[in-house]
């Protein structure tokens, strides 16, 4: 019976350019909508599968605002059987702020169960800040194994087999639980909420907690977006008709015969 | 004093590595001229003193007992922190990998410092200021490192490898690291590498034809890999194909995949996210087809061709055969 807590990032769904607030200390994600990363996806779905086949459960928690809450649902949605939210302006946050509360959360929930999370899972990197640091971080204040960029997580009794298929090769890992690991995507399918998914996960409460510490921030100073650049491509034509125009030019650049 | 950790694979020098070691060397200068060290986890080929030479490096701290033959984060970051003790580093760095920002993030976490993730600029000593990748590349931070050391990794392919004005003596030092008990609880068990041979063989390909999400599925590379043969050339897809496992990790082109400079790249169904962009910028020709005209490697490309990559590439590859009868 495993029991996984998956950590996730209520994020900007950015699919074009990135607009910045006034202040330039955040993107401003007014004209879009939010989501949870695909890292972050496959990480819930990693964990409800191991709840699942173990008859344990899934637990899902974010830092961040209110508003998070949103994410928190998709995430019951799918399986997860209990949510907490930290409240913060997650502008004030560095990575080592979210590790300590996310430390802070597992120690209080381990006191008060009387057991330990087999596994905390969390996606490997924010789309937005991109720190790739606070599964590790999360793993030095909890004094557990961490592997980072797993796309595979099978468990076998006090042991999780881990495999991550990366640019370096496809490794596989043996380790102890409890044990925190960061997932890459691609190892699982995340699934969609279903209505009955979605009605009982409006039931769920969510388990509302503030910061347990001060913010110690990320040291950013400002953000900034490259200038776009005015398309200097020239158009050879459109759809297959472009083929013979696309055989000159590789004929010409000496490529094709 | 700056230790860069330096990757390999099957005892050959990363190419990421040695763009930090580039990196380190833009910081040295600022810093008035201070040593660049090297630190070296396991098996390390011939070549690798010589190419970190050639880099500019003072002394490649060599960690090579039985421990390091199999990666761990946990031992490697162990090595980078012996060699900060050693040298007294005031920086700590190395590339924008998997493997780079794990081990960085355990050195800063262990040291109790920030660590900035996918630095591409160095912007100020005092105090010590960077400027990093955010939001997929789509966005930039500038942060500041207030404690020492200051730990980061550099993004991959964002800097050239290029050679030192003036070569370093890369003097071989074996590094003796005191591993703690929980150091080697997290080692890998089996190891595949990638197929560098494969990967190289993409490298110093004259054409590249490339693939993205555009492909659809494992089933929808086969015009590519047509074109590809057509034209002598090789295939090389976006991180997200290799991620779904619709194809191997040595085609990856990309900041965690290979950097590519060939004579022509034709993208195919790839829309040019930065994390792409960084390794096929420095092709001579870009030849970009996407159902989206507005997709950052249309606009980025020399040529582009706005259609699906299922009716572009078949009709191109017929066209081909057409001409040679």
């Amino acid at each position: 019976m495993a029991d996984v807590l998956v950590c996730v990032k209520r994020v900007p769904d950015f699919s074009g350019e990135v607009l910045l607030s006034d202040d330039a200390q955040s993107a401003d994600a007014r004209y879009v909508g939010h989501t949870l990363s695909n890292h972050d996806l496959c990480a819930v779905e990693t964990a409800v599968q191991l709840a699942a086949a173990t008859g344990g459960s899934a637990t899902v928690l974010t830092v961040g605002s209110a508003d998070a809450v949103e994410q928190l649902r998709t995430a019951l949605g799918v399986g997860c059987a209990a949510a907490v939210l930290v409240e913060a302006d997650p502008v004030t946050l560095g990575p080592a702020d979210v590790a300590r509360e996310v430390a802070a959360v597992v120690a209080d929930h381990e006191a008060s169960r009387g057991a330990s999370y087999d596994l905390v899972l969390l996606g490997n990197d924010a789309a937005d800040s991109g720190d790739f640091q606070v599964g590790i971080r999360l793993a030095r204040l909890l004094d557990r194994p961490v592997v980072t960029g797993v796309q595979t997580v099978t468990l076998d009794g006090d042991r999780a087999t881990l495999v991550s298929d990366v640019a370096e090769g496809r490794e596989t890992y043996r380790v102890p639980t409890p044990a925190v690991v960061t997932v890459l995507e691609g190892g699982v399918e995340p699934r969609y909420p279903t209505i009955t998914g979605r009605m009982k996960a409006k039931k769920i409460p969510v388990e509302e907690r503030a910061l347990s510490a001060e913010p110690v921030g990320s040291g950013r100073v400002r953000l900034r977006v490259p200038a776009p650049q005015s398309s200097t491509s020239t158009l050879l034509g459109e759809g297959p008709e472009a083929a013979p125009a696309v055989v000159d030019l590789l004929q010409q650049l000496g490529v094709a015969r | 004093m700056i230790v860069v950790y330096v990757e390999t694979v099957r005892g050959v020098v990363a190419e990421v590595s040695l763009e930090a070691v580039a990196f380190a060397r833009t910081l040295a200068a600022a810093g008035g001229g201070i040593p660049v060290d090297a630190v070296v986890c396991g098996p390390l080929g011939d070549a690798g003193p010589k190419e970190l030479a050639e880099a500019g490096v003072r002394t490649v701290l060599h960690a090579d007992t039985g421990e390091f033959d199999v990666f761990s984060g946990a031992a490697h970051a162990r090595a980078v922190l012996a060699a900060r003790e050693q040298t007294r580093a005031v920086v700590l760095m190395g590339g924008g990998t998997n493997r780079g920002n794990d081990v960085m993030a355990r050195v800063a976490t262990e040291l109790d410092v920030a660590m900035a993730a996918n630095v591409v600029a160095f912007e100020g000593l005092s105090p010590f200021t960077v400027t990093r990748q955010v939001v997929g590349g789509a966005a930039l931070e500038e942060v500041r490192l207030g404690s020492r050391p200051a730990v980061f990794s550099v993004a991959g392919h964002a800097v050239e490898a290029t050679p030192a004005e003036t070569a370093g003596p890369a003097t071989l030092t074996p590094l003796a690291v005191a591993l703690e008990p929980g150091d080697l609880t997290v080692q890998a068990v089996s190891v595949q590498p990638v197929d560098t041979e494969a990967a190289g063989n993409l490298k110093s390909a004259r054409v590249v034809v490339g693939a993205g999400r555009g492909a659809g599925g494992p089933e929808g590379f086969g015009d590519a890999l047509e074109l590809a043969e057509l034209l002598g050339g090789q295939l090389g897809v976006s991180r997200v194909v290799t991620s779904l496992g619709w194809r191997p990790h040595h085609e990856q082109v990309g900041q965690t995949g290979s950097r590519i400079s060939p004579e022509v790249y034709i993208p195919c169904g790839i829309s040019g996210a930065i994390q792409h962009w960084a390794g096929c910028a420095s092709s001579k020709v870009i030849l970009a087809v996407n159902t989206d005209a507005d997709a950052p490697m249309m606009t980025k490309a020399t040529y582009a061709v706005v259609g699906d990559m299922h009716e572009v590439v078949p009709a191109v590859n017929e066209e081909i055969r057409r001409r040679r009868g």
